[in-house]
Parts: structure tokens; C-alpha cells; sequence
């Protein structure tokens, strides 16, 4: 259930959802980003030898 | 036993086999901390007598402005190993931090003007703090341009690192502008020690535990982006190696 935010309900709402946005494209890319890294490094070393 | 040295933790191999398995419980519990705050402060903290239902928004945008401020100081600290005693993994835990930084000025600054267009009356004022705040995260944009654009990874170390240094004078600002200047509209710290001085318990605890959940998630993601910025590293100088040989060949 949705609290009752009054007259300012935008702008807490907003508030919220750009900062969980923004955090979770972070969040998502950084770990993306780590297991890709990881998966071509280790594929560059077996190369190498 | 042979007592570890805090700079053998500079070896790559070493940091990423130490830091590896902290990673997911780190992270996992520093989004179950901003989960239960942001939970507890949105659904069942009551509005405030003057700021009504804004007051909720003090759960990520105080959180934040500490670790946009906190992180570049890291960098501070980071660059500053880096220049006297040249372990590699500390420049690229000070270039793996900065993203992580912009981000949270990013919600710092989104959810200021968010809260002072109804409780000010505008978005925006040249306001001491929120000025030198604007700057640090110009000086956050500079500082991942500048890494992207130098080619050897010794020298935009070395020039981030100055570009750091100077750059610590706003983020100090930002935290004390407040103090140095008077004309300001932001208000002084709502959290400190003498917590009931300040802030209402009953806001004050969904903080702190959104405060102690960003510190931790900072942490984390400063660890998965330093472990990247390694093998990448690493990668690159293999691709490179790989490269000289197939040309030495070639000629041969």
C-alpha cells in the first residue's frame, strides 16, 4: 500500500525512482562489465598458454 | 606466523584472491541495508511537521552527499599511495571509484533540487555548498576523461592523481561551506554523534542503516570495478606481448 504523500507525492516518488535507477544501472553494469573482463582474460591467458 | 604487511594487499594477484570472496557478502548486504531503509523510511516513517512527505527523500539524498565527498577522498588517499610508493592496484582503486562517485553526486544533486524546489521554492540557488558540490563533479567528469584519455596507463595516473589533489578542495568545500560561509540556504549537518540534538529518532534510524548500507555498497563496487580495471590491465599488456611476438615472427 502506497503511503499518502500529500501535496509533494512527485517529488518524493522522483526522488526515488532516479536514485534506484542510477543505482541499479551501476550495480548492473559494474557486474556486467567484471564477468565479461574475467571471461576475456581467461580466455586471452589459455591462449597464451 | 609472519605478520602480513597492509602493502603486500598492492600485489594484484593477492588482492583479487583476498577480496574475491568478500565481494558477494559485501554487496549483498549492503543492498539488503538500503532495502530495509529505504523500506522502513518510505512506508512507515511519518511526514515531517514542517517538510510534510520530503522528508523521505533524506533517506538517499544524505546518504549520497557523503559518499560523492567520501569517495573522492579514497581517490585522495589512493592517488596520493600511488605518487610516493607507485603500487599500480592503488591507481586503478582510485580510477575504479571515481564512476561510483559521480553517481552518487548525480542523486546528491538530483535529490536536492528534488527537495528545495517545494521546501526553498527554486531548483537551484549559487549557494556555497551546492556550488563547490556542482564543481567536485565537474572535477569527477575531468578525472574519468582524463583516464580515457592518455594512452600509457603510468602517465594518466600520475596526471589523475594531480588533477585529484586539486580536486580535494571541493570536496572538502562541500562538506564545510556550510561552516566558512553564512549566506548560504543549505542548513548545517543533520547527523552527528549528539543525534537527539539534531533529528528525530524516529528518522534518524531508517538513515543511519541507509548510511551504513552506501558505505557498503561503495565498498563493494569499489572492489568489482578494481578487480575489472586489474584484468583488464593485465589483458591489454598480454594482448600487447601477443602482438610484438606475431610481428618479430613475421620479420623473422
Amino acid at each position: 500500500m502506497m503511503p499518502d504523500l500529500g501535496a509533494y507525492a512527485v517529488e518524493v516518488v522522483s526522488a526515488y525512482a532516479v536514485s534506484l535507477l542510477l543505482l541499479g544501472g551501476l550495480v548492473a553494469l559494474s557486474l556486467a562489465r567484471w564477468r565479461k573482463v574475467k571471461r576475456q582474460l581467461e580466455e586471452v591467458e589459455r591462449r597464451d598458454g | 606466523m609472519r605478520a602480513m604487511s597492509i602493502w603486500e594487499y598492492a600485489n594484484p594477484k593477492r588482492f583479487i584472491a583476498t577480496t574475491s570472496p568478500l565481494i558477494p557478502w559485501v554487496l549483498g548486504l549492503s543492498l539488503a541495508l538500503i532495502g530495509t531503509a529505504l523500506v522502513w523510511g518510505f512506508f512507515f516513517t511519518p511526514d515531517d511537521f514542517r517538510q510534510g512527505s520530503t522528508v523521505k527523500i533524506i533517506y538517499l539524498h544524505v546518504p549520497s552527499a557523503m559518499m560523492a565527498i567520501n569517495a573522492w577522498i579514497m581517490m585522495l588517499v589512493a592517488s596520493l599511495i600511488w605518487l610516493v610508493r607507485r603500487h599500480h592496484v592503488s591507481a586503478l582503486a582510485a580510477r575504479a571509484a571515481a564512476p561510483v562517485g559521480i553517481v552518487m553526486t548525480l542523486i546528491a544533486l538530483f535529490t536536492g533540487a528534488v527537495w528545495g524546489q517545494p521546501m526553498w521554492g527554486t531548483w537551484w540557488v549559487w549557494d556555497p555548498r551546492l556550488t563547490s558540490f556542482l564543481i567536485l563533479f565537474l572535477f569527477y567528469l575531468g578525472y574519468v576523461a582524463l583516464w580515457e584519455a592518455i594512452e600509457d596507463p603510468d602517465t594518466a595516473a600520475d596526471l589523475t592523481s594531480v588533477l585529484c589533489i586539486v580536486g580535494s578542495v571541493f570536496a572538502v568545500l562541500s562538506r564545510y561551506a556550510v561552516l566558512f560561509w553564512n549566506q548560504g540556504l543549505h542548513q548545517g549537518a543533520t547527523f552527528s554523534l549528539d543525534a537527539e540534538t539534531n533529528i528525530d529518532p524516529v528518522f534518524w534510524w531508517p538513515a543511519v542503516i541507509s548510511m551504513a548500507g552506501f558505505v557498503g555498497l561503495f565498498v563493494a563496487l569499489v572492489l568489482v570495478r578494481t578487480q575489472t580495471e586489474i584484468r583488464a590491465r593485465r589483458m591489454k599488456a598480454l594482448l600487447a606481448r601477443a602482438r610484438r611476438a606475431g610481428a618479430g615472427e613475421a620479420r623473422a
